[in-house]
């Protein structure tokens, strides 16, 4: 077969900008996962038995669950049942965000216990209240602990977006699917596809390779 | 009024009762020294005094403040009294003087410039102010308990609490630390201090208490009790220190 470079050339302004809407749902996501990730997580390893038991659940049914069905609940059965319309991105960002947040809470849970516990000693014992112990001891070098999992995540969950080409939101793939049904060429598409795939998660590696050199683990 | 005082004091961990209605007064000024076998309840005993234990029954009083008084209370008995742990549990993420600085900023609402003068005063009194800028991990043990008391002491305390403070040193590094906490004693500041150094118990104790089973079965003059061991069973534990 003769590889056209050509097919390229013409696909590629739809292609960056699925790319970009990727990259915007990966965000957005991953901002909101990151954020209730910590929240549940701290429920989890410090809150009340009550709600650490709703944290459970929700971790629980999470991963308990493929992140498709997780989608597609959101975008074709919440409607029926709490009857508000979600447009696809919408319901892409939201999925995003509540599946990383659930493998991130446990993230958390693992690092801020894995803090010695003289240090939230020692914090305790010069008057400071928990809250600060936290704030200011505890979290910032839990936080150091979680990057490289943390990391491992906003890849997957980068990737992950690639599946809601099923509730038709354009992104990457999806476009790379729709460019493709028209034109067949498969090679061509794909390869660009995975590229700027790679070169996405390329640059968040190195992104993370730097926050990991100025804030390593202690 | 007493530094502490300790009335029927009972802590139990589950059906394990640790501290046996222990009864207790520390006067200001004096450097009481608790020995005892492991389990004996003496670790216990001083995280009792600033709440990083709850105790079941009786009462702590540290300067006339409940330790069972809630959250307030509590907050001002550990404003007075400083602690040193036996794995110095520095911040990490802090240098030597950031370290000392954390309390009297976060604890005590301290100005920084303020606070850094006060560290970098209290360091040089440890005789770490030239080790002001490294990171603990770049300290010896010996260097990071000092630095560690310089912590606690940042905080302004009325009373030092330190929980075998050398025991995780190494022989030649424990003199250093020693040194510190006999340059305290001498300018009057109450101290609880539990260790197995019986040298120090005798030079610098002002009192000596012998713990077993949760309960105070000795306490008195050093220099006495060291000397001439009123029980056999202190006799014996005397052997096994030294």
């Amino acid at each position: 077969m003769d590889f056209q470079w050509s097919v390229i050339w013409e696909a590629l302004p739809n292609l960056l900008q699925g790319a970009r809407l990727t990259i915007l749902i990966a965000a957005v996501g991953l901002a909101g996962g990151l954020t209730l990730g910590a929240l549940a997580g701290m429920v989890r390893t410090y809150g009340p038995n009550s709600l650490d038991w709703l944290a459970r659940g929700y971790i629980l049914l999470i991963r308990g669950t493929p992140l498709v069905v997780q989608v597609m609940f959101i975008y074709f059965a919440l409607p029926i049942l709490a009857g508000v319309r979600i447009d696809g991105l919408t319901a892409a960002i939201l999925s995003i965000i509540i599946n990383s947040g659930a493998y991130v809470a446990e993230i958390v849970r693992g690092s801020l216990l894995s803090i010695p516990k003289g240090l939230q000693e020692a914090g305790l014992a010069m008057g400071l209240p928990f809250s600060k112990v936290l704030r200011l001891i505890i979290g910032p070098l839990a936080f150091r602990r979680m990057i490289p999992a943390l990391g491992n995540q906003c890849i997957t969950s980068l990737k992950d977006t690639s599946l809601f080409i099923v509730i038709g939101v354009g992104e990457l793939t999806r476009q790379g699917q729709e460019i493709m049904a028209e034109n067949y060429r498969a090679v061509e598409i794909w390869t660009a596809v995975a590229v700027i795939y790679l070169l996405i998660l390329t640059a968040m590696a190195y992104g993370l390779k730097y926050i990991e050199k100025r804030m390593p683990i202690l | 009024m007493s530094m502490v005082e300790f009335k029927q004091v009972v802590k139990s961990f589950g059906p394990l009762t640790v501290l046996d209605k222990v009864d207790l007064s520390i006067e200001p000024g004096e450097v009481v020294v608790i020995i005892g076998p492991s389990g004996s309840g003496k670790s216990t005993l001083l995280r009792c005094i600033n709440a990083l234990e709850t105790i079941q029954d009786g009462d702590i009083l540290v300067d006339g403040r409940s330790v069972r008084g809630g959250k307030e209370e509590i907050h001002q008995i550990r404003l007075e009294a400083g602690m040193v742990f036996q794995q110095f549990n520095l911040f990490p993420q802090m240098t030597a003087l950031e370290n000392v600085m954390f309390g009297p900023i976060n604890a005590r609402g301290m100005k920084k410039a303020e606070a850094r003068e006060l560290a970098l005063k209290i360091l040089t009194k440890v005789g770490l102010e030239t080790k002001a800028g490294h990171s603990p991990a770049q300290l010896s043990g010996g260097q990071q308990q000092r630095v560690a008391i310089a912590r606690a002491l940042a905080i302004r305390p009325a009373l030092m609490l330190f929980d075998e403070p050398t025991s995780a040193l190494d022989p030649e590094l424990r003199h250093e630390v020693l040194k510190v906490m006999r340059d305290l004693a001498a300018e009057n500041m109450t101290m609880v201090v539990v260790t197995h150094e019986i040298e120090f118990a005798r030079q610098v104790g002002s009192r000596l208490i012998f713990m077993e089973g949760g309960k105070i079965v000795h306490d008195g003059n050093p220099v006495e009790l060291l000397g001439n061991p009123p029980s056999s069973r202190l006799k014996d534990f005397l052997q096994h220190v030294h």
